[in-house]
């Protein structure tokens, strides 16, 4: 991993039963791979991807690491359909870690209780101090490089890493936030602003969304997974898990494919961790006599309830050269819109960042309004002059918005999923106040030729939501499910709520204590 | 339209540490790629040809681009992007059926093929595919504006922006690793970057906001 050629020993359990057999080794299940083989218990985790070493096998370059991406099939439909694969979901060891970009933020604590204290969607059944203490662990097991005081929300530590200097957009960023009189901050994100162990500091090359070839950044792959092996876990990659089986209302294993062959490991726990789409679609693809309408979905959750984030952008061109190819986007955001309620005529928060889009990204985008031609062809010759900011806004829960199968089947002959997803109203009224003001705070800073890009969002989230009440959830918040105490869900799709920022802190938080309690669990012969 | 970096070759860079060995075995595969054969008939590869020429020109005075091939082993390998509308069929099949619906479409409404019509009756043709005005029945319910929004368009783009000869034409730094960047902020450029040409530059200077 941090050497040309290097290896590291890996443990091989083979197939006999093992404590744990993880699903999917992203931020959920990496996170909670490492958790439970330092707590000591016997851990497989397998993943669809390949292991991939960046030093070795990634380019600089957005075309060929779409090998990163989760490129099968699958169908997406709805009001307004939702673009998946490169934007969304990753195939690999590390999960959609490995291209992600690295924001690492905290949910406001009110969130946590959106139903009580703000009146919408539904609470977690977690506590948000607790919650605080897991951030942190995740925090400094990222080495987050973040500023010293947070404006917004209850006191934090400083950040283990000092925070990385603005980049261009950034710069603008702030002083647009500045000129309509709200607070910003550098962004905590998770590339390293000074070595560790190993590890260079983050070159600022710009490359964050298609793997990052210097092992700055702090994925998955880097972080968690080397302790998870150091103390005994096996990742087994290139193996696609088709089917949980079950017996007596218990787990027993997984079936998967690898090498050609459809294969079976015993476990006396499952964890699916394969996020929002891959989980519900595993969990239905196991149904059985005994459970006719999939695993853990006697409430008929699993698949329903499936959020993103609206991720809809303001563009425009400054006399200024920017440059934005540079340094990881999203150094500099603001979280105003996440603290302050009041001016709202709509649910929920949403917070801004500068993106630094590459090259294919940003001819998508330039296009997308309807330009090709000679017109898309100067146009993209602006490139360095382009700037602008990006959303990252909550969206309700609506049962209507979810994962199904398809009756098309994919290459290993098991149904793919069908993702069916429509904004509601209070996206609609979110977008326009978000787009409205970042439109201004880019008219201060003197950004012209400005349009708005209206379609895009981000992350995916709650197909397999935790809560108290096992009518209305799929797992408690334990991540355990309430219909199968053997299997557990432990990724995106748990999330009850979107909250107004970037989700993988809180999965990789949430992995931390689901780690810890099923330790505790586990002394007290609760398992 | 004036090249802005007229001076800048973002292949010059090939050996230097702004590339890694990967990059560098990359970029030169993806330089070398020839059209794959027998993947299209030879009218849909005149097509495809025809319309990539006119939604994705190549810039004057840079060297030509491996777009086409791109999108030809796209199609041979079938390659998807991880999701689809329901009422699109997958990679292959909708690009196949995409371009004979246009050629069919260019033989209703100028009696001559789509390879041989005049340029902008092409653009015209690929102006009501946008807007989903077409005429042929080959498109069946494969819907053109679905076609051009989720197939034609970003498949395009993002070959013809996996050249080095638009990076250099918009002036980005390409490939950089492991050397990444010192210089972050407006207006600053590290020497391995492009420098825009004064005369373009002077154009789109008009911001007033410098003050720190
Ligand atoms: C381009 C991009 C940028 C992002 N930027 C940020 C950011 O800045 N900040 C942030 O907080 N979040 C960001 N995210 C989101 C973040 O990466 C995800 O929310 C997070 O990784 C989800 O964690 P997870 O464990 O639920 O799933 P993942 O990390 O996606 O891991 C799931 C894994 O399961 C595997 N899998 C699925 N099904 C199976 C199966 N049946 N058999 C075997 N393996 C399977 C997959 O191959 C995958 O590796 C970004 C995402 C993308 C795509
Ligand atoms: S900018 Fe930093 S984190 Fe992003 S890919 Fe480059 S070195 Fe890695």
């Amino acid at each position: 991993m941090f050497t040309h050629d290097g290896w590291v020993p890996m443990r091989d359990y083979g197939e006999d039963a093992v404590d744990f057999v993880i699903v999917g080794t992203g931020a959920g299940g990496g996170t909670l791979a490492c958790k439970l083989a330092e707590a000591g218990f016997s851990v497989i985790a397998m993943d669809a991807g390949a292991y991939w070493r960046p030093l070795e096998d990634f380019a600089s370059d957005e075309q060929e690491q779409t090998k990163l991406y989760w490129t099968d099939d699958r169908i997406v439909d709805g009001d307004d359909p939702i673009h998946l694969g490169a934007n969304n979901s990753g195939k690999a060891v590390g999960g959609s870690t490995v291209h992600y970009m690295m924001v690492s933020l905290r949910f406001r604590p009110e969130w946590f209780n959106s139903r009580t204290k703000l009146g919408y969607g539904a609470d977690w059944p977690l506590e948000w101090r607790e919650m605080w203490r897991y951030y942190r662990e995740a925090e400094e097991a990222l080495c987050i490089s973040g500023p010293v005081r947070y404006p917004w929300g209850p006191q934090r530590p400083r950040y283990p890493y000092r925070a990385h200097p603005l980049n261009a957009p950034a710069r603008y960023l702030a002083r647009g936030a500045e000129k309509l009189g709200i607070a910003w901050s550098e962004t905590p994100i998770a590339t390293l602003s000074a070595p560790r162990g190993k590890a260079h500091p983050c070159v600022y090359r710009g490359f964050c969304a298609s793997g990052c070839t210097t092992n700055a950044k702090q994925s998955v792959l880097n972080t968690w997974l080397p302790r998870a092996l150091a103390a005994g876990a096996e990742i087994r990659d290139l193996a696609m898990a088709g089917r949980v089986e079950t017996k007596n209302g218990r787990a027993t294993g997984v079936h998967y494919f690898r090498n050609g062959q459809w294969r079976f490991q015993c476990a006396r726990n499952v964890v699916v961790a394969g996020y929002a789409i891959e989980t519900p679609r595993l969990l239905l693809n196991s149904s059985s006599s005994e459970f006719p309408d999939g695993l853990a979905n006697s409430s008929g959750m699993v698949g329903k309830n499936l959020m993103v984030h609206l991720n809809q952008s303001v563009f425009g061109y400054s006399g200024d050269e920017i440059r934005s190819y540079k340094a990881p986007p999203s150094l500099a955001l603001t979280e105003h819109w996440n603290y302050e309620d009041r001016g709202k005529d709509y649910h929920g928060g949403w917070c801004y960042m500068a993106p630094g889009p590459l090259p294919a990204d940003w001819a998508r985008t330039v296009s997308a309004k309807g330009k090709w031609g000679a017109g898309l062809l100067e146009e993209m010759s602006r490139y360095n002059h382009a700037v602008g900011l990006k959303m990252v806004g909550e969206v309700l829960p609506y049962e209507r918005n979810r994962v199904s199968l398809s009756e098309q089947t994919d290459r290993y002959g098991l149904p793919i999923a069908r993702v069916t997803f429509g904004f509601g109203d209070n996206e609609r009224a979110m977008r326009t106040h978000a787009l409205d003001f970042m439109d201004r705070a880019l008219d201060a800073v003197g950004v012209t030729e400005r349009w708005r890009n209206e379609e895009e969002t981000a992350h995916l989230m709650g197909t397999a939501r935790m809560g108290e009440d096992p009518a209305t959830s799929v797992v408690n918040a334990d991540c355990r499910s309430w219909d199968i105490p053997n299997l557990w869900v432990c990724d995106g799709s748990v999330f009850p709520t979107s909250g107004g920022v970037n989700p993988s802190l809180t999965i990789q938080a949430l992995a931390c204590r689901t780690g810890d309690r099923i330790a505790e669990l586990a002394a007290r012969g609760e398992l | 339209m004036a090249d802005p970096f007229s001076a800048y070759d973002v292949l010059a860079k090939r050996d230097t540490p702004s590339w890694n060995e990967r990059t560098r075995d990359v970029i030169d595969k993806r330089l070398a790629l020839a059209i794959a054969e027998n993947v299209l008939g030879d009218t849909q590869l005149a097509t495809l040809r025809v319309i990539v020429a006119r939604v994705c020109p190549d810039p004057p005075d840079r060297p030509a681009t491996n777009t086409l091939a791109m999108i030809v082993r796209k199609i041979a390998e079938d390659e998807g992007d991880g999701y689809r509308p329901h009422t699109l069929p997958r990679t292959a099949e909708c690009w196949r059926r995409g371009l004979d619906a246009i050629e069919d479409e260019a033989r209703l409404r100028f009696n001559c093929g789509f390879a041989s019509i005049e340029p902008d009756q092409a653009d015209e043709i690929l102006y009501a595919v946008e807007s989903g005005k077409m005429c042929s029945e080959l498109w069946g319910n494969l819907s053109p504006e679905l076609f051009w929004k989720w197939r034609l368009l970003p498949d395009l783009v993002s070959s013809h922006w996996a050249q080095p000869s638009l990076w250099s034409a918009m002036g980005f730094g390409g490939p950089a690793s492991p050397r990444g960047y010192v210089r972050l902020t407006e207006n600053r450029h590290d020497p391995w970057e492009a420098s825009e040409d004064a005369a373009t530059n002077s154009s789109h200077a008009l911001s007033q906001d410098h003050e720190e």
